[in-house]
């Protein structure tokens, strides 16, 4: 066993190490808690669109030698509109559109790549994600960003959990259900370009999904399932960064696997309470 | 003056006319019972009333000081399914929101309102559960509550017992009958299930497409739409009570 104080005293120790935790633990609450929305509003398929969407806008940043979150944001954001509408548009097949969109991002984002760079660390870095890639500027627009996220949700959690809930009830009492949709699209936008270059644009949806799945394993009420999610992210972000930090894995793949670990726990306490007739 | 009036209204379904003059007011007190074949367009007409959708041609006005956040609904199917994390509490008080306008959180008068109608509706002691958990009698029951925490004078309910048992239903149509004998709301109930819910009301709109009839229940009862509709017409004597 390991010696876990040691451990993360040597690994706060590094300025890199610090700032790539602290944006960690607000993107990881940030994904978690507008995770049980998507997820329940069916939308899951949008976070992963989106971070496809990331990565090709990634490409283009680094071709043209700009800011990467500075281009991605707007173009992201930009995407989460689109598909959005998509998704609400039941003429045409949303989920086939959205599989479109985001193969075709991920396609231009390789053209680009291999025209200017070619395929090496840099991408590769895009793809599954790097604790080194975030820069001082990178921290504090990161910090304020995930910072706005979480008090824009808390301030809006109620309507959230209406349009959430049912959609035509909020509409039929005067609840403007369709900018509470196209917020929660921004600020999953938001959170998704923060989140990718730590995670990996292959990986970031599953801190989206992985806690709010977890979590309704075992709870049955809304505000319960959003502060288990938030903390199943956070405990998960942690172990996976430690463990990364220790055996040189990855950190996205590394707090992924935590989140498995997780789920399938759950997953395990709720079959022994079904039959043991706990649950339901 | 009306709590909504309806005048011509026509109402549209992806490009089709599905109901086309359609007059009637709806008035505080009334229970207003809207009957017609499936498809007729009444859960058309609901979004219409509900101002979800506007109106093809006509015009649907709200009086009397009704405005939109003071409606209360209940949807013709349940929101959301068996594995929608949403208790009780939850859901009942998410009526409360289309009052709070920008406020973001609820009042104290909001979570007594919540537990007022919860009460009222003799499901306090469902609190805590797990909405999709519940039978659909109590299902209905929690949606009727959240509808009262909207509603300030008119509840509209689109087939509301579509879907419970017998025995379900006919106590979801008692708490309706307790609900408008107080006197202080409106209420319009789209149904199909035209005998139980027809004995409650005191009006009846029976659409096919356009407006057949619009009066009170006992001309409805005598009138030939109403006759052949009910199946109370001349051959109702001799149809098996099975």
């Amino acid at each position: 066993m390991p010696d876990l104080p040691a451990i993360l005293s040597e690994m706060f120790s590094y300025a890199f190490m610090v700032r790539a935790f602290i944006v960690g633990l607000l993107v990881s609450l940030c994904a978690s808690i507008l995770g049980v929305s998507l997820v329940l509003k069916r939308y899951s398929m949008i976070g992963d669109g989106l971070s496809h969407v990331g990565f090709g806008a990634l490409a283009i940043a680094m071709a043209t030698n700009t800011a990467p979150l500075a281009v991605s944001i707007p173009i992201v954001v930009a995407a989460a509109f689109v598909l959005l509408r998509i998704s609400e548009n039941s003429k045409i097949r949303g989920d086939a559109a959205i599989a479109l969109i985001s193969t075709s991002s991920l396609a231009l984002g390789v053209m680009v790549i291999s025209m200017t760079t070619g395929i090496n660390t840099d991408v590769c870095n895009y793809m599954f994600g790097s604790i080194l890639a975030m820069s001082r500027s990178d921290v504090y627009l990161s910090v304020a960003l995930s910072s706005v996220v979480l008090v824009m949700y808390v301030l809006f959690y109620n309507k959230i959990f209406a349009v959430t809930f049912d959609e035509t009830f909020a509409r039929a009492t005067g609840v403007r259900a369709g900018f509470y949709n196209t917020m929660l699209a921004i600020l999953s936008a938001v959170t998704i370009v923060l989140a990718m270059r730590m995670m990996g644009a292959m990986l970031i949806s599953s801190l989206i999904i992985f806690p709010a799945l977890s979590s309704m394993r075992v709870l049955r009420r809304f505000r319960s399932v959003v502060v288990s999610s938030a903390v199943i992210s956070v405990v998960c972000f942690v172990t996976g960064i430690v463990i990364s930090y220790q055996y040189a894995t990855p950190t996205g793949a590394s707090v992924v696997c935590a989140n498995i670990v997780v789920f399938c726990a759950l997953s395990a306490a709720r079959f022994f309470m079904n039959r043991t007739g706990v649950f339901k | 003056m009306a709590l909504i009036s309806c005048e011509g209204v026509s109402m549209a379904y992806g490009g089709h006319v599905v109901l086309t003059g359609i007059n009637f007011n709806v008035e505080m007190g009334n229970y207003i019972c809207v009957v017609g074949e499936n498809g007729s367009g009444k859960s058309t007409l609901a979004k219409g009333l509900l101002r979800l959708m506007p109106p093809a041609s006509g015009r649907i006005t709200y009086g009397d000081g009704l405005v939109s956040n003071r409606v209360g609904y209940i949807p013709q199917r349940s929101p959301a399914g068996a594995d929608f994390p949403a208790g009780v509490y939850e859901v009942v008080i998410s009526g409360c929101l289309a009052r709070r306008g920008f406020m973001p959180f609820y009042s104290k008068n909001d979570r007594q309102n919540a537990i007022y109608n919860m009460k009222r509706l003799d499901i306090e002691s469902l609190k805590d559960k797990c909405f999709g958990e519940l039978s659909g009698g109590q299902q209905q029951r929690v949606l009727l509550a959240r509808a009262l925490c909207s509603a300030g004078s008119l509840l509209i309910l689109d087939e509301p017992t579509a879907g419970l048992d017998p025995m379900a239903a006919q106590d979801f149509y008692d708490i309706i009958d307790e609900l408008h004998s107080r006197g202080d709301m409106a209420i319009v109930m789209i149904s199909h299930d035209v005998g139980r819910a027809l004995s409650g009301a005191t009006h009846v709109l029976h659409i096919g497409c356009s407006q057949e009839f619009f009066g009170a229940r006992e001309a409805y009862l005598a009138s030939a739409a109403g006759r052949k509709f009910t199946g109370m017409g001349e051959e109702s004597g001799a149809a098996p009570d099975a």
